[in-house]
Order: structure tokens, then C-alpha cells, then sequence
């Protein structure tokens, strides 16, 4: 690994997800047919979250400020174990996929806890809505990261996310995960059909009903967070459907993953401005749709040569 | 003749009754088929309170049946039988005082005068329960929206009991409107639901004019029609923008909502406010078009139809909007009709209930079809507002047909006539605004009741959330679409 590559993978990490949050809003002002809000826009939103007080209520014990932090460390951390501009990532052993998804899930309970800490009958329906869906994402992403381990014969996030078809069964894991991957990353990242960003209906919120109590730098810390798991999200479904093979030079390697994470974007911002939110008792089934997917492709992957070992 | 259901009396030729007899007569009435559209009470002499109840049989004719009765004495209660009386009733009980025995639930309507201190107080209903919890929205909202408190009763994510309080809003307008000169009372009535400027202001008229026996112009009476029509149209673009960004489907959000901009800037060019206001004036009207603005009216209309005809498709056509709303927020046709709702709110749970089809002045001559939807669900209720659109926009298409100028005109108003009670009611977007104006002995104004047709309707809205989803709460409330500071007066 050389600082080159590091200090590539870590801008990419810091500023991708600005700019990602802001092509999926450009996206639907496109799509809307109106001009949208600066590209940066989320960056100014930050800065101006950053120059307020942080107001905790006073029946809130220390879960409310400790889960903005604990949000942002593990989105960040999650975002070491993910490829971001080329083949590998800077933390890579096998099996870190196991560690990655409860890295998330320790971000999410964090965010759980914070928002039942504060007592409002709101953020307890959204704390327990996100607890609900995300036991139901969760396993996807383990039967598809398995899955693709399996047939990829590596172990770490960066080697099984090389994997590539070859064949029709091959097409078929390929594709499962695929799709598998993109719903996990609409289910995490609270987007349409699953969850609103842009509603300010409390009653029907998941993940952003959660955060309401919470202002200033510590807002600014739980969007943020939210941004960069969006992007991680959005680099794994790259780092898996990415043309370039790992021989490319780095340079035009980083570019062509970059330039994939933000398509994903605009594939995110396509849905959103194409269909309606579901109904919230029909997110599990959709949430179901990635584990189908994932266990289509664990099926296919049995029918290569020599099947599962 | 006055194109609204309206009706004029003389107080003293009302037989007079008493509160034994008129409670029963109302109940033959309602007994009969016919319908309570208002029933309100007022002070009168010797500390004794007179009550009125307006009834409506099926062909549309009105009656009054008027009583003079001491609050102590009160009557029993009808909402028992009728549960359509329900909130009229507390009405009553709330501003003068009357005992309504037997009564289920007299909670103040909107917590008029020294009553506001009691609000905060409020004791909810509350269940009882180990996997009960309550949830608490309001009064103020995370939108820009009015005021309002919800307080629901659920059982997980479902909705057991939704209680709702209102009057946040109250403006103390009834009495407002006793101050002024009662010829002048426009730009005040205008206000009192700010989204039905026009329904509102033509109520006024009507019912005025009756009084002073003024009789519009043929063609400020069909300038009328054009902008209530017109402020239909702009509403319910409104409500379908909101409804499609409630449920995150942005096509809907942003189309219709652009296309709201160009029906209320119609309003504009024909009376200077986009919402209508000063179009509206008693014995005549204020707007002007001439054959050039006719042209761009008439092609904004035509931008109208086109544009409204493919986001139709866009939203009607999208499981996903269907999923959403069929099924959620239903109110049955014996509910709806027992709740007394009203407006498109009733005629989407297949009540068809519209007074424009009654066929009076301008409506005689371009009748409007009555839409109507049976299943009673969002769905009905958005699909109900499409077809209302298309029926608007193609009765304001042969009305600019049949009339392609407008002439700022008003009839003399001469004195209004004394003792006299008169009731118009004319159907807003919302449902029908009914205003009720009675002079006294010298021709003075003794006593001016509103009625937005919120008050009936947000019943409906409890009642079509329960065992809903809380989730499903907004769209329902969006689907309904009803007023704060129509109900809090």
C-alpha cells in the first residue's frame, strides 16, 4: 500500500460522499425539470450546521451526543474496508465483510440508542422501524458477500467484490449480488422506495425521524456519517460491476471507479424520481426482494464447476 | 335569481316552537331523508337562546326550523340517532351555553372565548394497555401548515383511536363580522379560509343580497361561476401535488404543483389576486376580461388540460401510487353518510352530494356533473379530485365559450330588509360553505354564522384513520385536505 494510494483512498472517502449526495438531489431536479441546488450543496449545509450550538434536552443522558460520534467513526471505518479508487482497500484481511456489516450495525444501534434516549414517542417508532428493516437487510448482505466469496474464492471485501461472470451461472451470482447490493444500499442509506429524505412527515420517517433532536455539529456529524455510508454503500455495487480490470493504471482505474459511484448515484436519484415511497408494510418484502436475490445467486453459484467448496 | 342553494325568511313568520317540539320535528325531518346542513344557536332576549337548524331535502330545497328555548333547559340530545349533529351541537353547548343532555361527548369545537385556558388541559382519551402508546403530533408542525394537536392511541404501528384538537386558530371571526358594516364584509369573509376565498365570499353575497332583495346581473353571477370553477381547479392541483409528495413520488409533486401556479395566476389577471380575492363583490363582481385576456385565459386553460392529461397518466398509471393509496384511510358510503361529511371528502366514499347539481342560476344553464368515487380510500379520494378537475376545466372551457368578456358590474344595494334570515350555500372545492344572516327589527345585522365545511369533515378524518397504519396517517389527513382556521373560526 503505498501513501499514494492511501491519501487517494481517504480524499475519496472525505469528499465523495458531498458530491454523491449532491448528483442523486441533481438527479431529481432533473428528472423534475427543475435546475436543483448547488452540486455542493450538502457542504454548505454542513458548514452552516457546523457554525450552530448543539442543544441537548435536559431529560437526555449521554446516548444523544455520543451517537453522532459513534455514527461518523463507524461510517468512516467502514469506509477503510471498502475499495474506493481502484482494486484493493487500504484494510483488507479475510472475512472483513463480517466486521464491516457490524461496524454498520454498531453506527445503527448507536443511532437507536440516542434516539430513544430521548424519550420522544417519534424517534422510539423510528428506532424501531430501522431495527426492524435492517435485521431484514442484514442477512442479504451476508448471503451475498458470502456468495460471492464463495465463487470469487476470496475472503476480503476488495478480492470477492473482483469477481466477474464468465458464464450464465456465473451472470446469474453476479447479477443476484448486483441487485442484492443496490437494494442494501437504498435500505441503508433511508432512500426512496424504502424511506423519505426530503419528507418532513414525522410519522412516516425512519431514519430521519431518529435524528430530530439533534442540532448543530452533531447534526452536521449524523448527515455526514448518513453521506459517507451512502457512498461506501454506493462503492461496493461499483467496486462489483466495474469494467476496469485490476491491471489498468491507477490513475484511469480511480477515475472509472469514481465516475461508477456517482452513476450508482444517479441510478439511486432515477428510482426516487420515478416511483412512489412504498407502504411501510410492504418494506419488508422489499427488503426481502435483496435476500431472494442474494440466495438466487448463492443457488447459481452451486451449479459452477465444482460447485461450492 | 342566485345561482347557490339559498333561501330567505322572515324570522316572525317561523313558527315559533319550543325546544320539545322543534327537537322533534328536526328528527322527523332527518327521519325523512332530509339533511342538516347547519344548526347553530344565537342569544336572545331575556337570557334565552334561539337555535336554528337549516335542513336540506333531497331535490335541494332548504328549510329552517328555528326554536327560542332557555340554555338551562337545552334539548335532548340528537346526535345519538344523528350522529351528523354531533359537532353542531357542541357548538352550540360550547357558545351559549345550551344543555344538550345526554350528549356523548361535548368537547369544545373550538375553545371560543374564556374556554381557552382550558385547552392545554385537555384530558385525551387514553387506553389502557401494556403494548399501548401514544403519540402526540402537533399543534405545531414540522411544514408550514396550521396548527393543530393529534393525539393517537396505538397498538404497534396501528391506530386505534385518533383524537383531534382543534382551534389553535380561533380569530374571534364571528364576531368580527357583527363590527363592520354589514354591506362590506368582503375582504373580511375572504380570510376566513384563506385556500376558498371564493366559495366563502360568494356565500356571503348570496345571502346578503337575499337580504337586501338585490338582484345580480346575469353575467356577474356567471363571473362567479368562472372563478369558483377556477379556485376548484387551483385547489385541487394543490391537494394532488401534496398527496403525490407525501408519498416521495416527485413526478406528481412537481408537475401538479407548477401547474397550480398557472390556474391561480389566471385568477390574477381577471381580478388582480391570485387567490382570488376582490373578485368577488356583493350585488355584482369586480373582475374584467375583455376579449384579449379571454384569448390567454382560454389558452392557459387549453395548458391546463394538455399538461394535466400526462401527469394523470404519469400518477394514475404507477403501481406504486396505487399501492400506496388504495385500501388506506377508507370510510364507508353508511359512514360517510351517517358522519355528515360533505364535499368531495362524501362524494369519494359515493355519497353524491354536490349542490352546484341542483341546478339553480348559471348551473341551470351549464349544469356540472357530479363525480363521484365508491371505494372511500385515499385513492377514491385523489382519483375523485382528477376526475373534478377535468369536469372543471371543461364547464370553464364552454363557459368562456358562451362568455368572453367580463364587466366589473354591481347592482344597488339597497337597505336589508328587517327580521329576516337568509342561508346560502355554496360548494367550495372543500365541500359547501354555508353562511347564515339574520337581520334585526331596524335592518341591522343581528347575527352572521359560518360554516366551512372542515368542521363536519375532520371527524371523517378520525374516523378514516382508525386501524390504520400511523404511517398512513398523512396521507389520509393530505387525501381529507381540510381547514384549520375554517373549523377554528
Amino acid at each position: 500500500m503505498t501513501p499514494a494510494f492511501l491519501l487517494a483512498h481517504l480524499s475519496v472517502l472525505l469528499a465523495a460522499p458531498i458530491l454523491l449526495v449532491g448528483v442523486v438531489n441533481r438527479t431529481k431536479a432533473v428528472w423534475a425539470g427543475r435546475r436543483g441546488v448547488p452540486l455542493l450543496q450538502a457542504a454548505y449545509d454542513l458548514r452552516r450546521l457546523m457554525g450552530k450550538r448543539t442543544v441537548y434536552s435536559s431529560v437526555s443522558t449521554l446516548f444523544v451526543p455520543a451517537a453522532p460520534a459513534v455514527a461518523l467513526a463507524t461510517a468512516l471505518v467502514s469506509g477503510l474496508l471498502v475499495p474506493l479508487v481502484g482494486p484493493r482497500a487500504p484494510l483488507s484481511f479475510p472475512f472483513d465483510f463480517v466486521l464491516f456489516a457490524y461496524v454498520w450495525g454498531l453506527g445503527r444501534m448507536a443511532l437507536m440508542l440516542g434516539a430513544l434516549d430521548t424519550g420522544s414517542s417519534f424517534e422510539g417508532m423510528g428506532a424501531s422501524r430501522e431495527a426492524t428493516y435492517s435485521a431484514l437487510i442484514e442477512p442479504a448482505l451476508f448471503v451475498a458477500a458470502g456468495t460471492l466469496a464463495a465463487a470469487a474464492g476470496r475472503g476480503d471485501f476488495a478480492g470477492l467484490l473482483r469477481f466477474r461472470p464468465e458464464d450464465a451461472s456465473t451472470a446469474l451470482v453476479w447479477g443476484g449480488c448486483a441487485v442484492a447490493l443496490f437494494v442494501n444500499l437504498q435500505v441503508e442509506s433511508a432512500r426512496i422506495p424504502v424511506d423519505d429524505p426530503a419528507t418532513h412527515l414525522e410519522l412516516t420517517m425512519i431514519h430521519e425521524v431518529m435524528v430530530l433532536d439533534h442540532g448543530g455539529p452533531d447534526l452536521a456529524a449524523i448527515q455526514y456519517a448518513a453521506a459517507v455510508k451512502m457512498t461506501v454503500g454506493a462503492a461496493l455495487l461499483a467496486a462489483l460491476l466495474d469494467p476496469v480490470g485490476p491491471s489498468a493504471a491507477p490513475l484511469a482505474a480511480a477515475a472509472a471507479r469514481l465516475a461508477l459511484i456517482l452513476a450508482v448515484g444517479v441510478a439511486v436519484g432515477t428510482v426516487e424520481s420515478l416511483i412512489a415511497r412504498l407502504k411501510l408494510r410492504a418494506v419488508p418484502e422489499y427488503a426481502f426482494l435483496a435476500l431472494v436475490a442474494a440466495f438466487v445467486a448463492l443457488l447459481a453459484s452451486t451449479v459452477r464447476p465444482g460447485g461450492l467448496e | 335569481m342566485s345561482s347557490l342553494t339559498a333561501l330567505a325568511v322572515d324570522v316572525p313568520g317561523l313558527a315559533a316552537l319550543d325546544a320539545r317540539a322543534w327537537s322533534a320535528e328536526v328528527r322527523a325531518a332527518l327521519a325523512r331523508g332530509e339533511r342538516l346542513v347547519t344548526l347553530y344557536g344565537r342569544p336572545a332576549e331575556g337570557g334565552e337562546a334561539a337555535v336554528t337548524a337549516v335542513l336540506q331535502a333531497p331535490q335541494g330545497g332548504l328549510g329552517v326550523l328555528r326554536a327560542t328555548l332557555p340554555p338551562e333547559q337545552g334539548w335532548h340530545t340528537l346526535s345519538r340517532e344523528f350522529p351528523a349533529a354531533q359537532c353542531f351541537e357542541r357548538e352550540v353547548h360550547e357558545q351559549l351555553g345550551v344543555r344538550v343532555a345526554d350528549h356523548p361527548w361535548l368537547k369544545p369545537v373550538r375553545y371560543e372565548g374564556a374556554n381557552l385556558r382550558k385547552m392545554k388541559d385537555y384530558p385525551f382519551y387514553k387506553l389502557e394497555g401494556k403494548e399501548v402508546h401514544e403519540v402526540a403530533v402537533g399543534p405545531v408542525h414540522a411544514g408550514v401548515i396550521e396548527p393543530g394537536a393529534f393525539r393517537f392511541m396505538c397498538l404497534g404501528e396501528t391506530v386505534h383511536h385518533l383524537e383531534i384538537q382543534l382551534g389553535y386558530q380561533h380569530r374571534g371571526v364571528e364576531g368580527l363580522l357583527l363590527k363592520g358594516d354589514p354591506r362590506s364584509l368582503t375582504p373580511l369573509v375572504e380570510t376566513v379560509a384563506g385556500d376558498t376565498s371564493i366559495a366563502h365570499a360568494w356565500a356571503y353575497c348570496a345571502a346578503l343580497e337575499a337580504l337586501a332583495g338585490c338582484a345580480v346581473p346575469e353575467d356577474a353571477e356567471a363571473s362567479r361561476a368562472f372563478a369558483l370553477e377556477l379556485e376548484r381547479v387551483a385547489m385541487h392541483l394543490a391537494g394532488l401535488a401534496g398527496l403525490a409528495a407525501d408519498i416521495g413520488f416527485q413526478q406528481g409533486a412537481s408537475t401538479y404543483g407548477r401547474l397550480r401556479t398557472t390556474a391561480i395566476n389566471t385568477s390574477m389577471r381577471l381580478c388582480g389576486s391570485r387567490f382570488g380575492r376582490g373578485w368577488l363583490r356583493p350585488g355584482g363582481s369586480r373582475a374584467a376580461m375583455d376579449g384579449e385576456l379571454a384569448k390567454l385565459v382560454g389558452a392557459n386553460l387549453a395548458l391546463l388540460a394538455g399538461d394535466i392529461a400526462v401527469i394523470n397518466r404519469a400518477f394514475l398509471g404507477a403501481w406504486t401510487v396505487r399501492d400506496r393509496f388504495a385500501g388506506v384511510g377508507t370510510v364507508s358510503r353508511r359512514a360517510a353518510l351517517e358522519l355528515g361529511l360533505v364535499g368531495p371528502s362524501a362524494r369519494a366514499s359515493g355519497v353524491a352530494l354536490d349542490q352546484r347539481a341542483f341546478g339553480a342560476g348559471v348551473y341551470a344553464a351549464l349544469p356540472v356533473p357530479t363525480s363521484v368515487q365508491d371505494s372511500g380510500d385515499c385513492w377514491a379520494r385523489a382519483v375523485l379530485r382528477i376526475e373534478e378537475i377535468a369536469v372543471s376545466l371543461k364547464w370553464l372551457t364552454d363557459a368562456l365559450e358562451r362568455t368572453r368578456t367580463f364587466k366589473p358590474e354591481r347592482a344597488a344595494l339597497g337597505a336589508l330588509a328587517p327580521n329576516r334570515l337568509s342561508v346560502a350555500v355554496c360548494e367550495g372545492w372543500r365541500g359547501e360553505v354555508v353562511h347564515c344572516l339574520e337581520t334585526d327589527a331596524r335592518g341591522g345585522l343581528l347575527h352572521y354564522k359560518v360554516q366551512d365545511p372542515s368542521l363536519r369533515n375532520w371527524f371523517g378524518l378520525a374516523f378514516a384513520v382508525r386501524e390504520n397504519e400511523i404511517s398512513d396517517f398523512p396521507i389520509c389527513n393530505k387525501s381529507f385536505d381540510l381547514s384549520y382556521c375554517g373549523n377554528d373560526l
